[in-house]
């Protein structure tokens, strides 16, 4: 028995071994070789933990630190395929118990456990950015979209059985192209092209541009044109540059964040899908701006599924000679980018955070000042762009400045793409100019009937019909691009409800009042749920919102109340309705009879105080 | 002139160990001025087991273990004008409450009895059942600090209290205004 | 001085601050008190605990990890801004399991002596986590209740750099992010009693307990009975 142990222990190792060379064992690349770890053994075992510790010269224990932080690392042994089925809110609206009581019936385990031969693991898992086919689930590398209670139990006889995962997208995938077998498994749903992202895209006119001006020149044309960041935050691209190409640095690094994690979010998926030249000619248009020869690109793990055909895409400029030594001929443009798949963690998508994921860290952010443009990515100025804004930068290259300035409003210049999802005829993905009123978008949704819209996913706002003239943009409702559509018939204080377990699930930990207030906050709205909420509750939501707002470390923690905070002030009657006035200073919120069912029972008898039949 | 009215204060003791109530003899020779201005109501101290008229105070020792304590409590929040938590087991559950945090099992509660009455090796208990007497009140699946029960008005930290935070509370209270205490008496031990 | 020094202000008082100075070190040095629980003396900042929010130009920021800048304009013993350091220090009380009657680091507890600082009295709407964490008593002459653990990371910081050894480290994300230990268990690490993370004083609560000097001090004679926590700071000032 010790014997095969021992073996099981070595072959493990080797395993871990073969991970840590493939990186030329740097510590930095830990997340990789624990993501490598996992795909090949279906969890980090304690002695491939052990090896890469010795290896790499680092503690068991931080590598557990590492391992633990990530969702899609487990430190407990899986199945050989994971099914992890979306559990957004709108998976739910578009009817996920349905199909999770047909793959827990198929399988004979819940979520959260694994079939005793091992064969499959089931999990749920926070939005995967297929809000506009839900519902959706990952397996292992593959995505399955617009499930029904027959589909799904379908793949879950599938995989019992222990068939081929791949036969699922199509009996034909190993014959497909990386973008084929994209384009099998998830539809793009443009339902608006525009002028600068969706619409004719000539291949590298930006890049062919930017290589023939100075560094200072791109960044000047950046800055004329008014782009902001769409990820949500809108920081000016061009002064971010400029920054980072001021700081004395013997390197700099050009990361993009297409971490999109926000629930509901899924447009930096099309044009990862569907323009990934486009976002890597923006890409090394930025690197040529401040000076980097090197790129991350760092695709959430729920997008595992694009990482074949990104790479091809990778593959195919380095042999085009748009990446890698004199690009384009010009004598020392080099870069080249890596990409850096996540492993489930919604907070990389703060860029600190991200960094940190990158070195091979846990995906906690960073304290800042330092900025990343002054110290970012091992220590070097780095900057951080959203995919969709990179994308934009190689458009307003190729067009000018002016071109892009004139498009949208006063504040927001351009055009923005929109994820809209939830109760439309239309759900995908909209390109618009800034200054598109919601109730324009949602008519071209064929959203007639929506009561609610959530504006920027969870840490944005969620308005109702008496705000459907606002704005989209930065002058008024800002928005990473994320709007999700509830009709008349949703549950507001179950969204709400929801998006705070996103938080608590989602928050690093790292600082007190995200980490501990989020679940309080959270606990608060569930007294307003359970009907035991009084007038002093809301108060209390709006202090304890207050307090995580102002003192939590990062965007997570100053953004998670607005679910919150955002309901309380467009729908203050959702709250009104259900807050009752506290009886005679009784907590409504105790219950004795709920306290008392387990001693009734151990005793065998009634409650003389508190059960009227006591006799019986 | 007649002289001003007496405050009425009750005071029980629930889920404690009483030496809250020994504090508040901790007061020593102030208590002879303090009677001056307050009588007692309901209260184990003159052993009235029932409120014989609405009280200005009054005065919780210890948390909620069972509906016992919770079903007093209760009385004492519609009997009271102001409730006083006294000592950290009425705040916080205290030293009862460690049973909240320590049971791991699928029955908690019936391990806690089991452990108390039959299994520790220093029960001595010849018939190995856990007692169930009518007269017993059933225990609360875990144990309640006085706030998750009834609205508190103020809280009076200790194990117990010093008597100079208690009497600086009652003077405070007494006098109609309550600003706070001194951050230098405060103690949870 | 020196002519690199600069001044800024404290709730209106002029402080000094040398070059990358944080707000906390400068405001330390001229006896002003910041409360603080994850920040520790000689370890690095780690601005995770919050309770050290000031409002520097009118923005919140953790004074320990904030650089001080010339003629900066920090509040910080504002009812507001104390208010939220009582809410934070409540959160943590709640979400641990924090008995203080029974803990024998009570009345030498940074977290129980920041509560009575910043007057955590009065009834709250929060409920208790009772969390049911790990309790270690493996190693001779340590035990480890997690239960009473508040994340703030001075152990981990403490083992790594003034112990050399990386006996700590975080595990686990969000609400379950918690400390562990570099091994099975405590025993099975190379932590000694003689440690800086454990007998330096490193942790502020009851999680670290060297076994056998228990309640070796009379009520009275604990750090926190007679003064309270940050008064040694502020007595600079007098």
């Amino acid at each position: 028995m010790n014997g095969q142990a021992d073996h099981q222990a070595d072959a493990i190792a080797a395993v871990a071994e073969e991970a840590a060379a493939a990186t030329g064992h740097d510590r930095h690349r830990l997340l990789d070789m624990l993501l490598a770890i996992q795909e090949r053994c279906r969890w980090i075992p304690p002695a491939a933990v052990e090896r890469l510790a010795a290896s790499l010269g680092l503690t068991p224990v931080f590598i557990r630190g590492v391992a633990s932080f990530y969702s899609f690392l487990s430190l407990e042994p899986k199945g050989k395929v994971i099914i992890r089925l979306c559990d957004d809110i709108i998976d739910r609206h578009a009817g996920l118990d349905a199909v999770l009581a047909a793959v827990t019936d198929e399988l004979g385990i819940s979520a959260g456990e694994t079939t005793a031969d091992g064969a499959v693991s089931l999990e749920v898992t926070p939005c995967i950015g297929l809000c506009d086919q839900a519902p959706a689930a990952m397996v292992n590398d593959i995505v399955l979209t617009s499930l029904t209670p027959e589909t799904a139990r379908h793949a879950a006889r599938h995989l019992k059985a222990g068939k081929p995962l791949h036969d699922l997208v199509s009996p034909h995938f190993a014959g497909l192209t990386p973008q084929q077998r994209v384009h099998a498994q998830v539809a793009s749903n443009i339902r608006a092209p525009g002028a600068v992202l969706l619409g004719e895209v000539p291949r590298e006119a930006g890049l062919r541009r930017a290589a023939t001006m100075e560094p200072r020149a791109i960044i000047a044309a950046i800055i004329a044109s008014g782009l902001r960041g769409c990820g949500g935050a809108g920081f000016a691209t061009g002064r971010k540059w400029e920054m980072a190409a001021r700081e004395e640095a013997s390197r700099r690094v050009v990361i993009c964040n297409a971490d999109e994690g926000e629930p509901g979010t899924f447009k930096d998926r099309v044009l990862l899908t569907e323009r990934p030249h486009l976002l890597f000619e923006g890409m090394t248009i930025a690197a040529r701006a401040i000076g980097a020869a090197e790129g991350i690109l760092y695709l959430r793990g729920e997008y595992v599924y694009l990482r074949d055909h990104l790479e091809a895409v990778l593959a195919e400029r380095r042999a085009a000679g748009l990446l890698g030594h004199a690009i384009l001929g010009c004598g020392g443009f080099d870069f080249d980018i890596r990409l850096q798949l996540g492993a489930g963690a919604y907070v990389c998508g703060e860029e600190g955070a991200l960094i940190s994921s990158c070195e091979g860290l846990r995906g906690e952010p960073k304290t800042r000042p330092p900025f990343p443009v002054q110290r970012g990515y091992l220590g070097f100025p780095t900057v951080v762009n959203n995919v969709e804004t990179l994308c934009h930068a190689a458009r307003i290259l190729d067009l000018g400045p002016d071109w892009y300035f004139a498009m949208g409003t006063a504040g927001s210049h351009g055009t923005k793409l929109f994820s809209v999802s939830g109760d439309c005829r239309a759900p995908g993905v909209y390109e618009l100019p800034y200054g598109i009123t919601v109730g324009e978008l949602l008519a071209l949704a064929g959203a007639e009937d929506a009561a609610a819209v959530q504006v920027g996913g969870p840490s944005g706002v969620m308005i109702g019909r008496d705000s459907f003239h606002r704005r989209l943009g930065f002058d008024d409702l800002a928005t990473g691009g994320a709007i999700i559509v509830f009709n008349g018939s949703r549950n507001i204080l179950e969204i709400v409800d929801y998006y705070l377990a996103f938080f608590v699930h989602e928050s690093c930990g790292y600082c007190t009042p995200c980490r501990v207030g989020n679940v309080f906050l959270r606990q608060a709205i569930a007294k307003f749920r359970h009907g035991h909420a009084s007038a002093e509750d809301v108060e209390e939501l709006r202090t304890l919102s207050a307090t995580i707002i102002e003192t939590s470390r990062c965007g997570l923690g100053t953004t998670s109340p607005n679910p919150v905070l955002s309901t309380l002030s467009h729908f203050p009657l959702v709250y009104a309705a259900v807050t009752r006035p506290a009886q005679d200073g009784q907590q409504a919120s105790f219950d004795i009879q709920s306290a008392i069912e387990t001693a009734r029972g151990i005793a065998r008898r009634r409650s003389f105080v508190y059960d009227r039949d006591f006799s019986q | 002139m007649t002289a001003p009215r007496k405050a009425r204060v009750a005071t029980v003791s629930l889920a404690g160990c009483f030496g809250c109530h020994m504090a508040l003899l901790d007061i020593d020779l102030r208590l002879v001025e303090l009677l001056k201005h307050v009588e007692f109501d309901r209260s184990p101290l003159n052993d009235l087991k029932h409120f014989t008229q609405r009280c200005d105070i009054g005065i919780i020792e210890g948390g909620c273990c069972n509906e016992e304590n919770v079903h007093v409590l209760q009385d004492f929040r519609r009997n009271c004008d102001v409730l006083i938590a006294l000592g950290q087991c009425a705040i916080t559950g205290g030293l009862p409450a460690m049973r909240n945090a320590i049971m791991h099992s699928d029955d908690p509660l019936r391990e806690c009895l089991e452990e108390a009455y039959v299994l520790s090796p220093y029960v001595e208990n010849a018939t190995h059942v856990i007692p169930n007497d009518p007269a017993l009140p059933l225990l609360l699946d875990k144990v309640y600090p006085c706030s998750a029960v009834v609205k508190i008005d103020h809280q009076i930290p200790g194990c117990a209290p010093s008597g100079d935070i208690i009497y600086e509370t009652l003077v405070q209270l007494l006098a109609g205004k309550f600003e706070g205490f001194d951050p230098h008496i405060v103690h949870f031990d | 001085m020196t002519d690199k020094d600069f001044t800024f202000t404290i709730d209106g008082a002029s402080v000094t601050a040398q070059p990358g100075q944080t707000i906390m070190e400068a405001a330390d040095a001229a006896g002003i008190y910041i409360p603080r629980l994850c920040d520790h003396e000689g370890l690095r900042h780690q601005g995770s605990c919050r309770v050290c929010t000031v409002k520097a130009a009118g923005r919140s920021v953790a004074a320990c990890t904030q650089p001080a800048a010339p003629g900066l304009v920090v509040e910080s013993e504002t009812p507001h801004i104390q208010a939220m350091r009582k809410s934070l220090v409540e959160m943590l009380f709640h979400e641990g399991n924090h008995i203080c009657p029974v803990c024998e680091a009570s009345g030498n507890c940074e977290l129980q002596a920041m509560a009575y600082r910043l007057g955590m009295v009065e009834p709250t709407k929060l409920p208790y986590l009772e969390p049911t964490r790990p309790v270690d008593a493996s190693h001779p002459g340590i035990a480890l209740d997690t239960n009473r653990c508040i994340s703030c990371g001075r152990c981990i910081r403490a083992s790594e750099d003034v112990d050399h050894k990386g006996v700590f480290g975080y595990c686990g994300r969000g609400i379950h992010r918690r400390i562990t230990v570099n091994g099975e268990d405590l025993a099975h690490t190379d932590a000694a009693v003689s440690d800086h993370a454990i007998s330096g004083g490193v942790c502020p609560v009851g999680c670290i307990i060297v076994k056998r000097v228990g309640f070796r001090l009379p009520i009275g004679a604990r750090a926190f009975d007679r003064q309270i926590i940050g008064e040694a700071i502020e007595e600079k000032r007098r």
